[in-house]
């Protein structure tokens, strides 16, 4: 990704004659770029983006407004902060799963997949049996979703380990497996009996015991966002002051230091893989009980996919995954408004999206690249 | 508590400002939620000149607001609810599976009408539903699908197995099979509604099979600029727009969904004050279903017969449904002469006898 260190950029200077722009490797990657970059890139994302709105003869201030302000301090902000909560919690607790993958060099790319399979294991549970009141229901099929998603990360993690395939081709081949399995559940396994013939499950809001719904009226927040910053805290804690998190980041950052510190490859893709599949399984367990209310045809909605930007927005951090779900979460629910509001194609959100991955990867380029001019130097 | 309130108070203010005490209103703004782009070139497209046919209409007096490529389910009801918190006065969702978002929502926000296209629930009175007979169109296309089949094999790329749809799939090959007993169906489910790559591979996939004639059930023109590619072997149909632009390929006639009157009528209603709950199931006859001009590949007889097709149904003379049918197991469903009930139709799943393979369970 990104300019190769050795292709220089050349400028002619009047007085120096040529002037060699040149991208050197930094011996250590630089701190104040790591913390930098995200901002930065929000920056350039409002400017680039401004432009492109202007040029649609949109006001681009008025657009950039309704986008980051009006969902947080806006005259809705009441109803839309819980919004912002509701989008955020699932993306939050996706991507700290895969950010743990990742910075082991283990890339889970089909969270969205597992995130059905969780979604279709609890709410099976659930399913099975209603109408049964009992309080322990919700929290079974908590588990349920959680062991749903694992078990769907399991498969390219034991390929990998056993036969060496590719985790990322896998794993993101099962979320059309996964997507196919979701079209038979509601129109087949899991369909609403009483549905008349329609596709989809029964919905669980009316069925309190399997019921994740807002747990302060108005306030978006239901059990899933309460287990996105539950895990983000202890996923923190895993990473800075747990052996596992240690050997974690060993991996990523030295992987044969890491293996002759007795760290096995093999456990830690299946450890990794298993937390990131439970994690987003949990996370499609408590969508589909909460907001989305049933299994559906089109259930899943690219959180699974979405979330790999935010892993890496929140710079494989959980407490910035945290910060970064709700910016991510900002620009959907902003995105929106700009576009009922101010008459704004929805392609051009998702350019204006598209550019906060971009520049975040442009910008990135400074941690461990600066730039150095070098005079005459050819 | 408190927020719930707020929301309550919300909603408040907007009736008192709207002033719909059924007096009829100044202004009306109507809001409009769509499942593609508007730019599709079918379904939503011809749901947003319905939209503009309104503005058109009523020029000052409305104010036109619309959101495109909502996904169905957790996020069409915050959509809804930004409309009716922004002012909307009647919100027209133009999906199936906004169904329950389009209750829900309207809980809430008892003085904004709601309308749910192709829908069935109308839990809250301020939810409508409509919906158009596009299985009458089907009639037409089967007829002509029938009588231009040279391998006796046509195709039907189905979106997603709902009544709606099946009820398609089984009157295109009810009419097919009256003029063309030999005639055999291969139906492809796509599982979207709006997927150019994945219905491209469906019209694929039945030309593989030896289909030659294609109707398809989801929303953009993939289909045909696939069936554009076998120099004339294959033809299909517009569906829901009039794709003309494949007129001199393989487009030989379509289904136009026509919006804009029933958009104008209950706009209108709200306007003089006479609005109410409705259920509105209209078709050729009511001008809700078009059937897009059959191209002189069709030869004259076959348009011809497709036409009268067309008009009997229009006249109320034919019934696409009618029977002795039989389901797909052999079982009787209508009788000599009998006409298919509404109800049957709206919760049709089941094939008719003679369609081979499942629908998806």
């Amino acid at each position: 990704m990104g300019a190769s260190p050795h292709t220089p950029g050349i400028f002619v200077d009047r007085k120096w004659g040529v002037v060699v722009l040149r991208l050197e490797k930094r011996p250590t990657p630089s701190k104040f770029w790591l913390y930098a970059t995200p901002p930065v890139a929000v920056i350039l994302t409002m400017i680039a983006g401004g432009c492109l709105f202007a040029a649609m003869g949109k006001n681009p201030f008025e657009v950039i407004r309704t986008i980051f302000w009006d969902p947080v301090f806006g005259e809705f902000a009441f109803y839309l902060r819980g919004q912002l909560l509701v989008k955020a919690g699932p993306l939050i607790l996706i991507a700290i799963g895969l950010a743990l993958g990742f910075r082991a060099g283990i890339w889970n790319i089909g969270a969205e997949g597992q995130y059905i399979m969780g979604a279709i294991f609890g709410a099976a549970v659930g399913l099975a049996v209603f109408p049964t009141e009992n309080r322990l229901i919700f929290p079974v099929m908590v588990v349920a979703g959680a062991f749903g998603g694992w078990l769907w990360a399991m498969i390219p993690a034991i390929l990998k380990t056993k036969f060496n395939t590719n985790e990322i081709l896998v794993s993101l081949m099962l979320v059309y497996v996964a997507e196919t399995i979701l079209a038979k559940a509601s129109t087949g396994f899991l369909k609403n009996p009483e549905g008349m013939g329609f596709p989809g499950s029964r919905n669980f809001s009316s069925y309190p015991a399997a019921a994740n719904p807002e747990l302060i009226a108005g306030s978006g927040l239901h059990w899933g966002g309460v287990a996105a910053l539950v895990t983000g805290v202890l996923a923190y804690i895993l990473l800075t002051r747990h052996q596992a998190g240690f050997q974690i980041r060993l991996a990523g950052q030295a992987p044969r230091a890491a293996r002759f510190h007795g760290v096995s490859p093999a456990r830690l893709v299946v450890m990794c893989m298993g937390i990131s599949g439970a994690l987003a399984g949990m996370a499609g367990l408590f969508e589909v009980t909460g907001p989305a209310g049933q299994i559906s045809i089109d259930f899943n909605t690219g959180y699974g996919f979405t979330a790999i930007i935010v892993a890496f927005l929140g710079r494989l951090n959980p407490l910035g995954i945290v910060l970064a779900g709700f910016l991510m979460a900002l620009t959907y629910v902003g995105g929106e408004m700009a576009s009922t509001n101010l008459g704004l194609p929805d392609a051009a959100i998702q350019v204006f999206q598209g550019m906060l991955l971009f520049f975040l990867l442009a910008v990135d380029v400074l941690t461990n690249y600066r730039f150095r001019l070098a005079v005459g130097a050819h | 508590m408190k927020r719930r309130t707020l929301l309550a108070s919300a909603a408040m203010g907007l009736m008192l400002a709207s002033g719909a005490f059924a007096q009829g209103m100044e202004k009306v703004k109507a809001c409009f939620v769509y499942v593609g782009p508007i730019g599709d070139g079918g379904w939503t497209y011809q749901h947003h000149q319905g939209a503009l046919a309104v503005q058109e209409k009523f020029g000052d007096k409305v104010e036109i607001q619309y959101q495109e490529n909502v996904p169905e389910g957790a996020d069409a009801e915050r959509v809804l609810t930004q409309m009716a918190l922004g002012g909307c006065n009647i919100i027209f969702t133009t999906s199936f599976g906004y169904m329950d978002a389009t209750n829900a929502v309207a809980a809430k926000f008892p003085d904004v009408k709601f309308e749910h296209a192709t829908g069935f629930k109308r839990e809250h009175p301020n939810v409508s539903t409509y919906n158009a007979r596009f299985y009458e169109g089907r009639a037409v296309q089967g007829t002509i699908a029938g009588r231009m089949t040279k391998s006796n094999k046509i195709g039907y790329i189905g979106s997603f197995p709902i009544p709606e749809v099946v009820m398609g799939i089984n009157s295109y090959y009810l009419a097919a099979k009256k003029v063309n007993p030999n005639v055999e169906l291969s139906v492809v489910w796509a599982f979207t509604w709006f997927d150019p790559a994945k219905e491209a591979d469906s019209a694929k996939a039945l030309i593989d099979q030896g289909v030659d004639v294609i109707a398809s059930h989801t929303d953009s023109t993939a289909v045909l600029a696939e069936a554009a590619k076998t120099d004339g072997k294959v033809i299909g149909f517009g569906q829901a727009s009039d794709m003309a632009e494949y007129k001199d390929g393989p487009r030989v006639s379509s289904i136009i969904d026509n919006w804009g009157p029933y958009y104008i009528e209950r706009v209108q209603a709200l306007l003089d004050g006479t609005y109410a709950q409705s259920d509105v199931w209209a078709g050729i006859k009511g001008g809700e279903v078009l059937i897009g001009e059959i191209t002189d590949k069709v030869p004259p007889e076959v348009k011809a017969e497709a036409e009268k097709v067309r008009d009997d149904i229009a006249a109320g003379t034919l019934h696409p449904f009618t029977g002795p049918i039989n389901k797909q197991d052999g079982s009787p469903w209508l009788a000599e002469g009998a006409t298919a009930p509404d109800g049957d139709l709206l919760g049709m799943n089941f094939y008719v006898e003679g369609i081979t393979g499942d629908i998806p369970q």
